[in-house]
């Protein structure tokens, strides 16, 4: 038994964990079985997402149900948000689509179905679309979103076409909840609004949960978070869900713009902040694993999560293509095995950090620090970044905690001084986003924005550029002690 | 006795699947009714299965030209905020 001291003394030096901190650990809890289902899968495995791709095809534009923060005439090329696409695709289109995608990048290894309207609404086209897939690509997994409304109905067809990720939009278990979201469903021939309509969607959902789980079929639960309206009542369905058989639990904060024309978006319903969202995700993530790296990738994202290839791949581009989908799938197969044993070489490293040695002395103080992130490692320029990695360093070691979003701050130099949004308040945005945080990693950052980072207490730190991000975020962590910094509780942060 | 797609239709093919008489088609700018083959769901069920489920207000109107589906009447946004926005001029 010398192997564990070989590794130990190769490892020693090297960042041990990749990009997304306590990653190995979220799916912890979970059975055996289970955790090798989703060990490849980039939406449920915060490890597998810096490894695996996915991409959904936008088949299923029909919907049975209203949400308060979808409308359905949205559809702009520009936005990445769940429930808006571009191109809606045939069953025959779509398969075109997957195969010219899935030889191009061998990464991928899953195909979802998501909408833009719901799955389930459009039965024929969605089960054909995987019907076809699995006879030519039975390599790639299967999966699908869903409102829930129909999903009783059609749990047997579900089980059998092997598909066997299910996400349900669960966000509410109360009527009264459920009717100040959902204003109508289409339900047995019949529009029923109000709390008579919420409900049956919630009955339904939670049947279509249950079934599901009896069938061996592993489900997802997302939850969009409403303050006033159901933020407080997520634990309890956080509760819920994982008490019936959900594997995960992804808290998603509302996204509500008047521009985007949704009832919320016009009502000036608000969105949650960032610590809001993040409290939330902890509290119910006492109760199951929290899925913190979800990008509310759009219904046509193609690619690894966040990075969105959908324009390579559009209907006249993949109709010049030439495939020979037999060696593809060999190509994959190989890609896959080795980018697996990556992983689980990079798993079964000591780890040089986090457990091994105390970063700090017990007691000592957390901190967020947010991160400018590319590959995994401190590679993005501040104003080149449309999103920061959220990272807890503590004395225990360091942790993900989340995405936070914002718009590009520098478009670079052709769109220097003519875009529509004013560098200044988009700067202003960011930096609201970043709240809580006490530094931000970047490969580099500009001078005005140095300043204004300063001033808002958010220290900006170019000096770990292109490290991995965990040793990164150790190395500020241990400078921040050294220097003093951990002394006492910071005035007025919010909690972690 | 048939019912018409207008304007303010997205090509969302709700309508599509759930009409007892294949009387819809796709079609551009917007999807329409086939009024040879549209029954107005009569005979078949209880209400016109289109406007049932069509999730845009004022998409599909009868043959008086009213709105099965009026403004405000779906999204509960009020009438009010829809003129504000200027998706409707009046209160109709
Ligand atoms: S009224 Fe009935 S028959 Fe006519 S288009 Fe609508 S669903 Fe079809
Ligand atoms: S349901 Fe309404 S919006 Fe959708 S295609 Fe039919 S008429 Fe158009």
């Amino acid at each position: 038994m010398d192997l564990p001291v070989i590794g130990n003394a190769q490892a020693a030096g090297g960042c041990a964990s990749g990009g997304c901190g306590s990653a190995p650990d979220a799916l912890a809890h979970l059975p055996d079985h289970i955790r090798l289902k989703v060990q490849d899968h980039p939406c449920y495995s915060e490890e597998a997402h810096h490894y695996f791709a996915r991409m959904h095809v936008a088949v299923a534009p029909a919907c049975n149900i209203q949400c308060n923060y979808c409308n359905r005439k949205y559809d702009c090329a520009n936005e990445s948000r769940p429930g808006v696409v571009s191109e809606l695709l045939s069953p025959d289109h779509a398969i075109r689509k997957v195969l010219a995608v899935a030889a191009a990048i061998p990464q991928m290894t899953v195909l979802g179905i998501a909408g833009p309207g719901d799955p389930l609404a459009n039965p024929s086209r969605t089960f054909e679309t995987f019907r076809q897939l699995s006879e030519k690509a039975p390599d790639i997994k299967l999966c699908l979103s869903t409102n829930g409304l129909r999903l009783p109905e059609f749990a047997d067809e579900i089980a059998k076409h092997n598909i066997d990720h299910v996400t349900i939009t669960i966000n509410c278990l109360d009527p009264r909840v459920g009717a100040q979201i959902y204003p109508w469903i289409f339900w047995n021939k019949r529009r029923i609004r109000g709390e008579e309509g919420a409900a049956i969607l919630i009955a339904q959902q939670q049947m279509g949960l249950e079934m599901l789980v009896a069938r061996g079929v592993l489900v997802k639960v997302n939850s969009v978070m409403i303050p006033g309206v159901n933020d407080q009542h997520l634990k309890e369905v956080s509760r819920v869900v994982k008490a019936k058989g959900a594997f995960l639990h992804n808290v998603m904060p509302l996204i509500a713009e008047a521009e985007h024309g949704t009832y919320y978006g016009l009502m000036g319903q608000d969105s949650p902040t960032s610590a809001e969202l993040q409290a939330l995700q902890d509290e119910c993530a006492g109760d199951m694993a929290m899925m913190r790296h979800c990008r509310q990738c759009r219904a046509d994202a193609v690619g690894l999560l966040g990075e969105d290839r959908g324009a390579e791949f559009t209907l006249d581009k993949i109709a010049d293509m030439d495939l020979d989908y037999g060696a593809a799938m060999a190509k994959r197969k190989e890609v896959r095995e080795a980018l697996v044993e990556q992983m689980a070489a990079k798993r079964g490293a000591p780890s040089t950090q986090p457990a091994m040695a105390e970063l700090a002395p017990v007691g000592t103080r957390p901190v967020l620090m947010a991160v400018a992130a590319k590959n995994g490692l401190v590679g993005e320029h501040f104003g080149h970044a449309r999103e920061f990695l959220v990272y807890e360093a503590a004395p225990e070691g360091v942790r993900f905690i989340g995405h936070r979003k914002v718009d590009l701050y520098c478009g670079g130099l052709d769109s220097c001084g003519e875009g529509d949004a004013e560098p200044e308040s988009i700067l202003d945005k960011t930096i609201a986003a970043l709240s809580g945080c006490e530094a931000v990693l970047c490969s580099k950052v500009g001078f005005e924005p140095w300043g204004r980072l300063e001033a808002a207490g958010i220290a900006p730190n170019g000096e770990h550029a292109l490290e991995p991000i965990e040793e990164a975020v150790t190395a500020v962590y241990r400078e921040m002690l050294a220097a003093g910094k951990l002394a006492k509780p910071v005035a007025a942060r919010k909690r972690a | 006795m048939a019912l018409q797609i207008i304007a303010p239709c997205v090509n969302c093919w709700a309508c599509v699947e759930v009409c007892p008489n294949q009387a819809i088609f796709e079609a551009l700018p917007h999807f329409l009714v086939d009024e040879a083959k549209c029954t107005e769901c009569l005979g078949d069920e209880a209400e016109p299965q289109c406007a049932a489920i069509c999730p845009i207000e004022a998409a599909i109107v009868n043959e008086l030209g009213e709105a099965l589906n009026p403004y405000g009447s779906l999204t509960g946004i009020p009438m009010g905020k829809l003129i504000q926005l200027g998706i409707i001029r009046s209160a109709l």
